[in-house]
Formats: C-alpha cells, sequence, structure tokens
C-alpha cells in the first residue's frame, strides 16, 4: 500500500493526509473569502505572491548587482550603500502611502497632518548614510593605521 | 533546457549565462538552508503569536453576540472558539492588538528576507517531480500569496488606504485562515529539517539545496545578513512601537500612523479614532435638542444631558485601543455607569446586553452590542467628560460609551440610544 503511494504519489502517507487536511480547511475559508469580488480578491491574492516573486525579486536583485559593480576592487566595501540604501527602501516599502501622501482619509480621521511622514523618512535617510559615512570613515582610518604599523599595504594576510 | 550536469567526468561547455531555472543562475553565497532555518524558526514564533492575537482580536467584537458586531456572518466554524471577551485587565485589548499590528510591522523584513532566501526552488525544474510535489507547490502558493495578502492588507489598513477588493473584517479574517492552512502544513513538512540543521549542521554527504553551486566573492557573511535583517525590523520597531503610549515616547513613533505629537494640547488633546466633521457631526445636533433615549422593560426614556450630568457620576481610568494597533495612555473618564442606566431602563439587578446606537449618520459599527458582562463591569460608563473636562465633539460630545478593554470602535461616540436586552 505505502509502496504504492510512493509510486503514484512520489511521498509517504503523512504526506499526502496532511496536504489533504491542509487543502480542505484553506478551501472551508478560501470560499468564504471568495465571497464578494471574487476575481479580484483572487488576483489580489495570487497576484501579492507573482508581483514579489517575478518583479519585487529580481527588481531588487539587479539593483544590488548594479550597485556591486563600481565596488570590484573593494567588494565588502559595498555594503556601506547596500544596507542603508536597503533600510531607507524598507521603510518607504512599508510605509509608501504615507510618504508619498497617499492616504487622503488620514487626516480627516485623525485630525493629524500627513505631511510629517516623507520629511521624517528623508531624515531617517539621512542619518543611516551619515551613520554608513562615519563607520566607512572609521573603518579606513583603522586599515590606515595597521598598515601604517605593520610598513607594508594592507589586506596582505 | 539544456543539460549542465557533469557527463562522464566532462563538463558541457554552457552556451550561455545560465537561466533562473538553473542553480547555477543564483549566485549569492548567503544563500543555504541553515541561514533559511534560522528566519523560517524566526516566522513560526512571529506568525503564530500574529495569529492568536489576530483571532483575539476577533474574538474582541463578540461578534457572536449581535448581527451589528458581526463583519463575517458566514464564518462557520472558523468562530469555534468565541468566548464573551472579559473586561479585564483593562490593558487586555490594548496589549494583544498592540502586539499584532507592532509585530506584523517588525516582521516584514523577516518575511522578505525568508522570500528571498528559497527564491531559487521556485523557479527550480521540473516544476513537479510527482503528484506530491505538486499539491505541496499548490499548497506554498496558498503560503506565499496568504503571507503577502495578510502583510498588505494589514498595512494598508492601519494607512487608512483601502485599496483592496472589498472590506478589511472579512479579506484579513478569511484571508488568516486560509494562509494558516497552508502555513501547518508547511510547518509539519520543514520543522522537523530546520531544527535538525540548526542543532547537528547538514547531514554528511547531504547537499545544501539551497546554496550556489558557484557563489560569487561574499560580501557580507550569512551571520551579518541576518544582522542586516534584526536591524531593518529592530528600526521599524524603533519607528513604530510609540504610538502605543502617550506623550514623549509617542513622539519617537516617526514613521508610523498616529505617531509624532498629539493632535492638540490639553485634557482632549489625545489621539481620536474617527473626528465629529469626518463623522458628519455637527453642533446643531449635539447642541441643546440633543436627548438620550434609553429603551427597556421601563419604556422609552429620554435624558439631556444635564440630567446625566444630575445622576450619580463615577470615574474611571481607561486607554483608548484601535484595532490599528495604536492606543492612548489610560484616560480619567467621568460619567454614568451602563448598570445605572440599565436599572432605569428597567433592570435593577443583573444587567443584560445593550446595543448602543450613535447619532452618527454613517460609518461602520455606528450601532454597536455590548454584552452583559460588559455593562456590568462598574468602570463601563456613558461618560460626559475626560480628564477633568466635558468630552470634546471629537472625542464624543455630548455623551460616548468607554468599556474596559474593548476595541476602539466599541466605545461609540455621539450616543443617541441605548437598548438594553434587546441586540
Amino acid at each position: 500500500m505505502t509502496r504504492l503511494l510512493r509510486r503514484w504519489y512520489g511521498e509517504g502517507p503523512l504526506h499526502l493526509l496532511l496536504m489533504v487536511s491542509s487543502f480542505a480547511l484553506a478551501g472551508y475559508a478560501g470560499v468564504r473569502l471568495l465571497d464578494g469580488d471574487t476575481l479580484m480578491i483572487l488576483v489580489w491574492f495570487v497576484g501579492a505572491a507573482f508581483v514579489h516573486d517575478l518583479v519585487l525579486v529580481p527588481l531588487y536583485s539587479v539593483a544590488d548587482r548594479a550597485l556591486r559593480l563600481p565596488f570590484a576592487r573593494r567588494p565588502g566595501a559595498v555594503n556601506f550603500v547596500r544596507v542603508p540604501l536597503l533600510m531607507s527602501g524598507l521603510l518607504l516599502l512599508v510605509w509608501f502611502p504615507l510618504i508619498t501622501r497617499h492616504t487622503e482619509r488620514y487626516e480627516p480621521a485623525s485630525g493629524m497632518s500627513p505631511d510629517r511622514f516623507l520629511g521624517n523618512w528623508l531624515l531617517i535617510t539621512a542619518t543611516l548614510f551619515a551613520v554608513s559615512a562615519l563607520r566607512l570613515i572609521l573603518c579606513t582610518v583603522r586599515a590606515r593605521r595597521r598598515s601604517a604599523r605593520n610598513g607594508r599595504p594592507s589586506a596582505s594576510h | 533546457m539544456r543539460d549542465r550536469r557533469p557527463y562522464a567526468g566532462v563538463r558541457l561547455p554552457s552556451p550561455g549565462p545560465p537561466l533562473p531555472t538553473e542553480p547555477a543562475f543564483w549566485r549569492s553565497p548567503v544563500r543555504g538552508v541553515r541561514f533559511t532555518a534560522v528566519l523560517g524558526l524566526a516566522l513560526l514564533a512571529g506568525i503564530t503569536l500574529l495569529f492568536v492575537t489576530g483571532l483575539l482580536s476577533y474574538a474582541a467584537y463578540n461578534p457572536d453576540l449581535a448581527a451589528v458586531n458581526d463583519k463575517t456572518p458566514d464564518k462557520g466554524w472558523l468562530g469555534f472558539y468565541l468566548f464573551a471577551w472579559p473586561t479585564g485587565p483593562h490593558w487586555l485589548y490594548r496589549m494583544t492588538q498592540g502586539i499584532h499590528v507592532t509585530l506584523g510591522i517588525v516582521l516584514v523584513p523577516v518575511l522578505l528576507a525568508k522570500l528571498w532566501s528559497v527564491a531559487p526552488k521556485l523557479f527550480a525544474l521540473p516544476p513537479a517531480r510527482s503528484a506530491g510535489h505538486a499539491l505541496e507547490r499548490l499548497s506554498l502558493l496558498l503560503l506565499v500569496g496568504g503571507a503577502l495578502f495578510e502583510f498588505v492588507t494589514g498595512l494598508l489598513n492601519i494607512q487608512l488606504e483601502y485599496l483592496f477588493p472589498g472590506s478589511f473584517y472579512p479579506l484579513h479574517f478569511y484571508g488568516a485562515w486560509v494562509f494558516f492552512a497552508a502555513f501547518l502544513a508547511h510547518t509539519c513538512l520543514k520543522l522537523p529539517r530546520a531544527l535538525q540543521v540548526l542543532r547537528q549542521g547538514l547531514p554528511t554527504g547531504q547537499d545544501d539545496e539551497l546554496a550556489s553551486p558557484r557563489p560569487s566573492e561574499p560580501t557580507v557573511s550569512r551571520r551579518s545578513a541576518l544582522a542586516v535583517v534584526g536591524a531593518g525590523s529592530l528600526l521599524l520597531l524603533a519607528t513604530s512601537a510609540g504610538r502605543s503610549f502617550d506623550g514623549g515616547l509617542r513622539r519617537t513613533a516617526l514613521l508610523t500612523p498616529r505617531g509624532g505629537a498629539e493632535p492638540a494640547s490639553g485634557p482632549n488633546g489625545f489621539q481620536i479614532n474617527k473626528t465629529a466633521a469626518k463623522a458628519g457631526i455637527t453642533p446643531d445636533v449635539t447642541g441643546d435638542p440633543w436627548r438620550l433615549t434609553v429603551v427597556g422593560p421601563a419604556g422609552e426614556i429620554r435624558l439631556s444631558r444635564t440630567e446625566l450630568l444630575a445622576m450619580r457620576q463615577h470615574s474611571a481610568s481607561l486607554p483608548i485601543a484601535c484595532v490599528e494597533g495604536w492606543s492612548t495612555s489610560d484616560q480619567w473618564w467621568r460619567g454614568v455607569r451602563l448598570r445605572d442606566l440599565a436599572a432605569l431602563a428597567g433592570f435593577p439587578d443583573g444587567p443584560p446586553g445593550v446595543l448602543v446606537a450613535s447619532i452618527q449618520r454613517s460609518g461602520p459599527f455606528r450601532t454597536v452590542a455590548l454584552r452583559d458582562n460588559q455593562v456590568r463591569d462598574p468602570r463601563s460608563l456613558l461618560a460626559l467628560g475626560v480628564n477633568g473636562e466635558d468630552l470634546s465633539p471629537d472625542h464624543g460630545y455630548p455623551a460616548r460609551v468607554i468599556v474596559p478593554a474593548a476595541p476602539g470602535v466599541m466605545n461609540t461616540k455621539w450616543v443617541g440610544r441605548l437598548t438594553f436586552g434587546e441586540l
């Protein structure tokens, strides 16, 4: 029986039971989820995965590859740009509607201005890059001192 | 597809750059099963907590109490666990929902890093090795689509950007169950391996199927890459968490809705869920002609604000805690106890639940039902003032409900009618 299942299904019986119970529960909730604007809900649900995997991931992979090009001689140095850029991009991604003042309901509902978000994001970005610059200076100075002490160029080990 | 496997000891010359369907296309030296296992375990803990706090938030609305509270009337067995939401501790909803939303924000970089770490498997060929593998990949579509759907709808909702196709409540609730079904299966299938890899490393002779076969020169170690993910989470936490408190702490929430300075100063200066202007409340409906109608076995009683102020006044220090995750510290409310109003309506002891209707003309939850335990709590008030002053129009003048541990919108503002017993 188990051997037959392995041959036709490719996995053990536990795998099959797990899959069936998971899909049954997902189906139970799924018909309720889709009760409404079915097509658009499907587009959002499945589209989220596709947009992420086929747009977002390739986009930031290509961006990262482009970012690494000017650092061919010292590959590790890319992190001084990469990390603050990643952090700033992450904040933009999460708070995109607020930062771009897209959210029209915010001010009438809360009585608070959404204007501060763009400014705050830019200031945080500036701070992130400034901290990174400071770290780069410290690292460079330290490396120079080390090489001066050793009387030979650094990175020779 | 080109065959790139070693063939009789000879590697065939590559006719061009590899395709994403080939392992050699993926060159980051950071990818590997250990890296994925660490992120997976972080998500297992985090998402489990998200799911539990989400279910609690759903229960906090008492959807099984009355149709007006229920945005998901066809929930069926998915509401199996529902219980009477308690009134204590009074910061209960403030805590559970604060955790739900803030943790959701903080997990964004972990989720993105986890998905990035397994990207090569998405493109791997053949698409399915067997029927079982095909089912598992279909389940992964529910897992990844579901995770992103839940995070995106949640993040849009707290920014009041209602782009999603329908009402937030059913989408986020049913979406969570679809996602969780796939999440459970994925956990059962992958957790044993993740634990094994982290405890003992890869078994000898076993390939690291996530590691690149021709890694590029490392620019960052796996440990540092994890540190960067953690730093992203910390940055989101630092710029968000303050909005669950008043004053100086709220100012630290630089990039989150309801962060920064309070909307105004003074006793009524704390956070407003929905302003009077937005709710369409004007002075002509809240001024002298306003009456509170109290309905019960004693009939229909109409009370002016002066008459309410002449009744015995009580105080309660309670927060406002919104489903969007923000909350205020305790505010000092003063007004008439709901159970005193129930007695007036003809329920001298053991008051029942109450249907609370606002004079607000539109908007969700302008009528809500409160359960008997909420009416009976001595801290549940029809508040007339806050922090030693009359309520401001934005905080519900002439009268609002405040109930310990209830979600923000259950604390109806601009109350017009209280119907005891019939929900």
